[in-house]
């Protein structure tokens, strides 16, 4: 359902009369822009170079990358959650968790070792918030990885809300190895393109770059203000 | 907070700021480091100035065809099933958001770090109407039950050191551990997280909105800004009309501007794009309010002062500026503080308050290429000053009489011949040592702090004369 709109004609007006021509309602292009700036940053690096930069500029951000494969995924998060202080996780719907072997370790090895597992789900707001409010772990898959920033960036879709990425104490995002970009320009430019052939943008788009931190008091960095207090990258 | 301050006269703030000896070493070593982050943030791109110049480009652009983009995201978000508010005043934008909060029947409300909300004293009015409001950034939190306002726009509590954070936790909400800042800030988690829980209304900020989606952005490195869109039920974006970009390619070259020059990251920890939901998320609020504030900002436009609409709120000019070096965020008695404040400020509120913010400026253009945007700061101050003294007449009596008697001194060359030849034997009482000292009246506010040399016996014209002389005759010898 549409929201509604008020005192929007009078505003635009007087906003174009201030500008000296009457209000313009299209036929508004964007300017051929004056650089390709954003481009040109790590513009011929391999994938190899785009890692080096990635788990350099993660070790700034005090995020731990742990490098693996498909098989030995399962024994990595199981491993990255007993030595954190265990359960509970949480997980959105996401078809990647069964593509990635991850569903035997999910709904049966930590069930059974007193690790529960919730799945976020698209119409339980209430127990959504409560269960990522007491989780100790979120777990996620990024959709694009910067490599610049060390940031994973997840789009909002059914069953995958907002709150899982910040109330959750520990924070693991799983990186498919080809998520991989040299920065910012490139997931937005692909986000930018959907939307232009008509894709409806999601909700939400999260970039998330290490754990939360505030430098408030005397510019000393403390790492874990109202969001996670720890950040793992999982690529693989 | 409105966006004035206080009360006090511009000089007596100055005389504080001055005299606060933890906020002047605090401001100092904060710009020091904010300035060598920023500058090897910029120069690890290799191109600054390109991306500077593409941050103006689409600035200037968006500023040119406003109404055309803020139709486009008021559509969209209605698409999207949000409510727009167009607000030609703070005081209508305040009116609305308290009509909404009344609707809810809403007596909890968390919010982001928000200049605009600070500017239209929105936390005020919810207050007397009843609610609790509670601010979620940590600086702006320490501030809030401390009852006082932010001295810089980044870092809203910069003014204050550990010990003072400590004392106020103490005395409001009975912290009794260290002034260390992990324990101070682990005690805030725990409060903080109950707000948000609790929290019927969650209002933010925005640091840009992308026309093309009916999308907001917030760029953060707490977090608190995203659990306020996360867990509130209703949502209310506040935003300044001019905060726009056409699209999220747009937003890429601003958040990237934005990030280095504030804060000399490459992004924060935190940034997001969000909006209405679908429903089908899981969460988020159910229902969105967008509020497009005026307040003073469609004045600007049209003017010569335009280019101050570019402005991304990165606080680079404020961590450049000399003078804010000196005196301190309280002492332009503004929320906007440092060189954007001296310009912006004046125009949202007018020379009767503020009249003395454009003269806090030494001229020395630091802040001009610092500015992410290529705002010519220090050319917008000047501006300033001339309609000051051409348009409002506001120059000081005894200015416009020392001006009057310059003009009438330079324009005469007997009258200049003679004066600047008197000059040294007149001045002579009040210096030793080929310098002013204490005491004399208008030259006090300079010679406490610098030196000033007294006129030299011998003038240059005489200078020059003798050494012609001389050089000729030198000429002769070698020849």
């Amino acid at each position: 359902m549409k929201g509604t709109i008020h005192n929007r004609d009078s505003f635009l007006n007087h906003i174009a009369s201030q500008l000296g021509r009457d209000h313009r309602t299209a036929g508004i292009t964007r300017p051929a822009w004056k650089h390709d700036a954003p481009w040109e940053v790590m513009k011929d690096y391999t994938e190899e170079q785009l890692l080096e930069v990635f788990k350099k500029q993660c070790r700034n951000i005090h995020t731990a990358v742990i490098e693996t494969s498909k098989t030995q995924l399962p024994g990595v998060l199981k491993k990255l959650v007993s030595e954190n202080g265990g359960g509970p996780v949480i997980i959105p719907e996401d078809s990647r968790f069964e593509e990635y072997g991850l569903t035997r370790l999910l709904k049966q090895e930590w069930p059974q070792e007193n690790v529960p597992v919730y799945q976020w789900q698209a119409k339980k707001r209430e127990e959504n918030l409560k269960a990522a409010e007491t989780s100790n772990f979120s777990i996620l898959f990024s959709d694009y990885t910067l490599a610049e920033s060390g940031t994973v960036c997840v789009k909002a879709k059914k069953g995958l809300g907002r709150a899982l990425h910040y109330l959750p104490a520990n924070y693991i995002a799983i990186v498919p190895r080809h998520t991989l970009v040299p920065r910012l320009t490139q997931a937005v430019h692909d986000m930018n393109r959907a939307i232009g052939n008509g894709e409806p943008a999601p909700s939400s788009i999260h970039f998330i770059s290490g754990p939360s931190n505030s430098a408030d008091i005397e510019m000393n960095l403390v790492v874990g203000v109202h969001g996670p207090l720890q950040a793992f990258y999982v690529l693989v | 907070m409105a966006l004035k301050i206080n009360e006090e006269k511009f000089d007596d703030r100055v005389s504080q700021g001055l005299q606060d000896s933890f906020m002047r070493g605090a401001v100092s070593s904060a710009q020091e480091r904010m300035y060598t982050r920023r500058l090897s943030a910029a120069e690890e791109l290799g191109n600054w100035e390109e991306w500077r110049s593409l941050g103006e480009q689409i600035r200037q652009h968006v500023l040119k065809n406003l109404d055309y983009y803020l139709m486009q995201l008021g559509e969209n978000v209605s698409r999207r099933g949000g409510h727009v508010f167009f607000a030609k005043t703070g005081a209508e934008a305040v009116q609305y958001i308290k009509e909404v909060a009344e609707q809810k029947q809403a007596r909890k409300i968390v919010k982001s770090k928000s200049m605009v909300t600070e500017e239209i004293s929105m936390n005020e009015a919810l207050i007397d109407a009843g609610c609790e409001v509670v601010e979620s950034d940590l600086g702006e939190y320490i501030l809030q039950i401390d009852n006082e306002p932010p001295s810089h726009i980044v870092v809203p509590a910069l003014h204050k050191n550990k010990s003072q954070i400590r004392d106020v936790l103490k005395k409001k909400l009975g912290y009794e551990q260290s002034d260390d800042p992990y324990e101070m800030t682990k005690f805030v988690r725990g409060i903080l997280r109950k707000k948000f829980m609790e929290a019927e209304i969650g209002v933010t900020g925005c640091n840009f909105a992308v026309a093309n989606t009916g999308l907001i952005c917030l760029v953060t490195n707490e977090g608190n800004g995203d659990l306020v869109m996360s867990i509130p039920k209703t949502q209310i974006v506040v935003m300044g009309m001019e905060r726009i970009v056409p699209t999220m390619e747009e937003l890429d070259v601003l958040v990237s501007l934005l990030c280095r020059s504030s804060v000399g990251q490459k992004l924060t920890s935190y940034v997001t794009v969000a909006g209405p939901v679908t429903g089908e998320e899981g969460d988020g609020p159910e229902e969105f309010h967008l509020v497009i504030v005026d307040n003073g900002r469609s004045e600007i436009l049209g003017s010569r002062f335009q280019p101050v609409l570019q402005c991304i709120r990165c606080a680079s000019c404020i961590n450049v500026c000399p003078v804010y070096r000196h005196i301190g965020g309280f002492s332009y008695g503004s929320i906007y503080p440092g060189p954007i404040g001296a310009v912006l400020t004046p125009l949202l509120k007018g020379y009767d308050d503020f009249r003395e913010l454009p003269y806090a400026c030494s001229l020395c253009g630091a802040c001009t290429d610092a500015c992410p945007v290529k705002i010519p700061l220090h050319e917008l101050i000047l501006k300033h000053r001339q309609a000051i003294v051409e348009k409002e007449g506001h120059s000081p009596l005894a200015e416009k009489l020392a001006m009057k008697m310059f003009g009438m001194g330079t324009a005469s060359p007997s009258l200049y011949q003679l004066a600047s030849k008197l000059a040294p034997s007149v001045v002579s009482p009040f210096t030793s040592d080929g310098r002013f000292g204490k005491g004399i009246g208008p030259l006090n506010n300079w010679v406490n702090i610098r030196e000033l040399p007294a006129p030299s016996k011998e003038r240059f014209r005489d200078w020059f004369i003798d050494h012609k002389k001389r050089g000729t005759t030198d000429e002769r010898n070698h020849s």
